[in-house]
């Protein structure tokens, strides 16, 4: 058991745990942030990617001890907050929203988050480069193609506003 | 077998079959509910792992206003014969045997104008939350922000079977109709009481009724203010008719999506409460295994609660890291017993009928006309088998329940398709009875129907007795992998005979296990002989989005492809001149319209194909285009068509969603899902050996929807699946010549010989 400091959403936190827990259980049991889910265990189903240094990262195969000051993100910390009950989505949440993609919305978490760390690297994919980069994550519901055009349409909302770069810590 | 409504298999079932339209007591208390929509019933949840012993919490009319606060209620009553009838349920299960009080609450709408409805339908990503306000928003003329559902709480709904069967769409959603109707009604009635005018004058409309003559009008919340008005269903209240929806038949968006992309939602698994300890379930290495030795003490050391209660094995610990810890602290010694393997699956399917049952499968056939006389006279005669393995459900979340007791009483937050299933499966478990349980189903990670049963609910429930504490137990990857259920396996024997015309004269199908959903044929054929064979099931099984269908499908329409090439014929002609069912008629038309059937090959290794069939009273009929690199045996699925018809559409972008994925759930089982297990133990139980469909899998998927305004609306969940795996397979004929009978097709990609 140790204390570790985390920088979680621009907040910083400090939890006992052993360094060789998992980011996501760090996340969910300690700090109580479930937006980030459990679906594999093996980083190959996407369901708990959070941002680390604003690059998408797989938080069940990723220890906490492994993260100590870098900057994490998860979907609770994607929103812009303006105060008790005041948030603007982010554009890639808007766009799943309108689109509709999403059915049990268990991976949605997860697809949001790779998608925002996707469109920091690449302002502008082509659908080749969205199906290859969101490989790695799973809908079983199989709402594949609608995420692929939420994708596309929060690419031309964010290029056309210019969010692009501050999105995602 | 009733001659009207072919093609869903009502045969006598044995064992634990659930009749679906199931209760009598809905049906009684509301006898116009279901009477548009074709009586007939729908294959029997065969596997179900429990039959469900309905005990209802209740609650008298004041109570409901004590609890609810004041306003207008809807309720059902029970007719004084099914009330006998469920007080002999309530007596088999040796409970309370006093009559059940008779109410049930359905909506409520406040003094606030907030209405509340309450359903026994859960959500597990099918969007029947959204389907459902829509169908209420529509008769009550209210919008849809002002409509919250309670789904699957067993406290505070009626009972209900469970979801699963696709019948929430042509059950459920006329039965909240009708209640909201009956609502809207009370609330004119009262509008014309206070105004000292006729109803006939007044109209509802966005949360107030209007009076026409004069223009002034009342919000919902002032008519319900201080109004403590029950209405009793049935009323004779007309629905109104699809063709003058204007909500439903709408699109409308996840009624609350915002919670899903925020992270907001609690899933079942991200449930909590103060105290909560985690619990974990120590395994068997083998299906079956008996506890041979145990030692525990170095768990107890590490401060776990440990439990040993007969071959149940558990720990609660403070997180789910010492909870870990302590069930790897646990030495234990099992014995278990040698168990077949996934290799000689189909012959042992073939030869080990179930314990009981007739081996002629004479309780579950179908015949009609003269069999061997038509197919010894047939021109043409084919004989093939047909295979698919075990696959699992694989639900984006696993199995998760968060149990609380608080005396004898027992408060459990699960996802399950049947919380009172789940309930019954407590009482039992625990000796307790049902009206001790109560379970309530946040919206879910999923289930396809693997989530029918109640294993972390009883598991959590176990250990939080132990600990007296609430205790949350979720589900590995493994665990779910390993220890829910699977869908069927099963070997398909067909043999047909045919004209040389294209006539079909002679049809023989037998299913060995996997099911008889979906078995019965819609081509005309004077002579059949249709048989399931129940046989024993090396895996533990249950139901699987579609059933059988999937399976029967398969063969049928590989087999329909097969016929075709043997007597030269257009595959699409040679099904439409043995088909007379309009409406599965009007989906290949359709499909093959879109798709370009016809068209000529553009490139080397195109493959076109196509299946169909009806099941859950929808109609599909899918057509797939597929590209096979003949020197690296690589398949890819380029297109898929799937023109699908379900009466009169309720939500469009919803049903597209569901249609788009079940072709794309379905690749997986078409194409290289399959469950290896040996001897008691499950070989690929991860998600880094076990495949399932992704982005990069996906094909172009255009989907035609059928809008039958003249026909009741029924459900979308399973029935488009159905046709994709015949299609591709008959895509794959099409572009090599290689006629593939066993699912899944490509595994390791095609094997050019």
């Amino acid at each position: 058991m140790a204390t570790i400091r985390l920088a979680v959403n621009g907040r910083s936190y400090t939890v006992d745990a052993d360094p060789q827990t998992s980011l996501l259980a760090v996340l969910r049991e300690h700090l109580d942030l479930t937006g980030s889910k459990y679906g594999c265990g093996e980083g190959l189903c996407g369901a708990c990617t959070v941002l680390v240094e604003g690059k998408a990262q797989q938080s069940c195969v990723t220890s906490v001890g492994s993260i100590g000051q870098k900057q994490v993100t998860t979907i609770e910390g994607i929103a812009s907050s303006f105060g008790p009950g005041e948030e603007r989505l982010h554009p890639v949440q808007e766009a799943f929203l309108e689109a509709g993609a999403m059915q049990c919305g268990y991976c949605t978490s997860g697809m949001i988050m790779s998608a925002v760390a996707l469109l920091r690297k690449n302002a502008q994919p082509s659908q080749a480069e969205i199906v290859d980069f969101m490989d790695g994550n799973v809908c079983r519901c199989g709402t594949y193609p609608r995420i692929v055009s939420a994708i596309e349409k929060a690419a031309k909302v964010m290029t056309a506003s210019g969010a692009g770069k501050g999105a995602g810590r | 077998m009733s001659g009207k409504n072919p093609g869903n298999g009502d045969f006598s079932s044995r064992g634990q079959a659930v009749e679906l339209r199931s209760t009598g007591r809905t049906n009684a208390s509301v006898p116009t509910c279901s009477a548009a929509v074709p009586t007939y019933s729908l294959e029997p949840e065969r596997y179900e792992l429990a039959a469900a012993a309905p005990y209802r919490f209740d609650l008298d009319r004041r109570e409901f206003f004590k609890f609810l606060g004041a306003g207008v209620l809807v309720v059902s009553i029970l007719t004084p014969a099914v009330a006998a009838q469920e007080s002999g349920r309530t007596r088999r299960r040796g409970g309370d045997e006093s009559l059940p009080k008779e109410i049930d609450a359905w909506l409520h709408i406040g003094e606030s104008g907030q209405v509340t409805v309450y359903t026994g339908k859960v959500e597990v990503g099918q969007n029947i939350r959204t389907s459902l306000t829509q169908a209420v928003a529509e008769e009550l003329k209210v919008p849809m922000e002002k409509i919250e559902l309670v789904m699957g709480d067993t406290q505070l709904v009626p009972f209900d079977m469970g979801t699963f069967g696709s019948r929430t769409t042509p059950t459920m959603n006329p039965q909240l109709r009708r209640v909201a109707a009956a609502a809207r009604d009370t609330l004119i009635g009262l509008a014309a009481a206070a105004w000292k005018t006729d109803v006939k004058h007044l109209v509802a409309d966005d949360g107030k009724v209007i009076d026409q003559q004069s223009n002034r009008f009342l919000e919902y919340a002032a008519l319900t203010k201080g109004q403590q008005l029950t209405r009793t269903l049935p009323a004779e209240d007309p629905l109104i008719p699809a063709t003058n929806w204007k909500v439903a038949g709408q699109s409308a968006l996840k009624v609350n999506g915002r919670d899903f992309v925020t992270g907001k939602h609690r899933y079942p698994s991200d449930q909590k409460l103060p105290d909560m300890l985690y619990g974990k379930v120590l395994r068997p290495p083998a299906f079956g295994a008996t506890l041979v030795s145990l030692d525990t003490q170095k768990a107890e050391q590490l401060g776990a609660t440990v439990v040993h209660d007969g071959n149940f094995v558990g720990v609660a610990a403070a997180s789910s890291v010492a909870a870990d810890a302590a069930i790897g602290a646990i030495h234990a010694e099992w014995k278990s017993e040698p168990q077949p393997s996934s290799k000689e699956l189909f012959e042992y399917l073939k030869k080990n009928p179930a314990e009981g049952s007739d081996p002629t499968g004479d309780g579950d056939r179908f015949d009609l006309g003269a069999v061997d006389q038509a197919l010894a006279a047939a021109d043409l005669k084919l004989q093939q088998t047909y295979t698919l393995p075990y696959i699992a459900h694989v639900p984006l979340e696993t199995r998760a329940a968060l149990a609380k007791w608080e005396g004898d009483n027992l408060t459990v937050w699960t996802g399950t398709q049947r919380p009172f299933g789940v309930r019954g499966q407590l009482a039992e478990a625990f000796r307790i009875p049902e009206e001790k349980v109560r379970v309530l189903m946040p919206d879910t990670g999923s289930g396809y129907g693997g989530k029918h049963t109640g294993e972390t609910a009883i598991e959590a429930a176990r250990l939080a007795r132990a600990a007296k504490r609430p205790v949350k137990v979720e589900w590995t990857r493994e665990e779910e992998f390993t220890w829910a259920y699977f869908r069927p396996a099963g070997v398909m024997e067909l043999t047909s005979g045919v004209r040389n015309d294209g006539t079909i004269t002679a049809w023989e199908h037998h299913n060995y296990n996997s099911g008889s959903a979906g078995i019965r044929t819609y081509y005309e054929i004077p002579n059949q002989r249709i048989v399931f064979h129940e046989t024993q099931s090396p895996l533990r099984q249950g139901s699987y989005r579609a059933l059988a269908a999937t399976a029967n499908h398969f063969a049928r329409e590989s087999h329909m492809d097969e016929l075709a090439h043997a007597v030269k014929m257009d595959p699409l002609e040679f099904r439409l001149k043995n088909l007379k069912d309009e409406r599965l008629r009007a989906v290949f038309e359709a499909a093959a319209k879109q798709f370009g059937w016809g068209k000529s090959k553009s490139e080397p290794g195109q493959g076109f194909g196509m299946g169909g069939g009806h099941e859950k009273l929808g109609y599909i009929a899918t057509f797939a285009e597929v590209k096979v690199d003949r020197k690296s045996g690589d398949v890819k699925v380029v297109r898929v068509v799937s023109a699908f018809e379900c009466g009169a559409i309720v939500n469009p972008d919803g049903l597209r969603n569901q249609v788009s994925g079940s072709n794309v759930q379905g690749l997986g089982g078409a194409l290289f899902e399959a469950i290896v297990f040996e001897n008691g133990k499950i070989l690929n139980g991860r998600l880094s050996e076990y495949r399932v469909p992704r982005f990069s899998d996906v094909p172009v998927l255009e989907t035609v929807l059928l809008d039958r305004k003249d026909l009741p609306s029924v459900g979308a969940g399973e029935c488009p699946l159905i046709g994709l795996a015949p299609a591709i397979a008959n895509a794959i004929f099409d572009a090599t010549g290689m006629r593939l009978r066993s699912l899944p097709l490509i595994p390791d990609g095609l094997k050019m010989s």
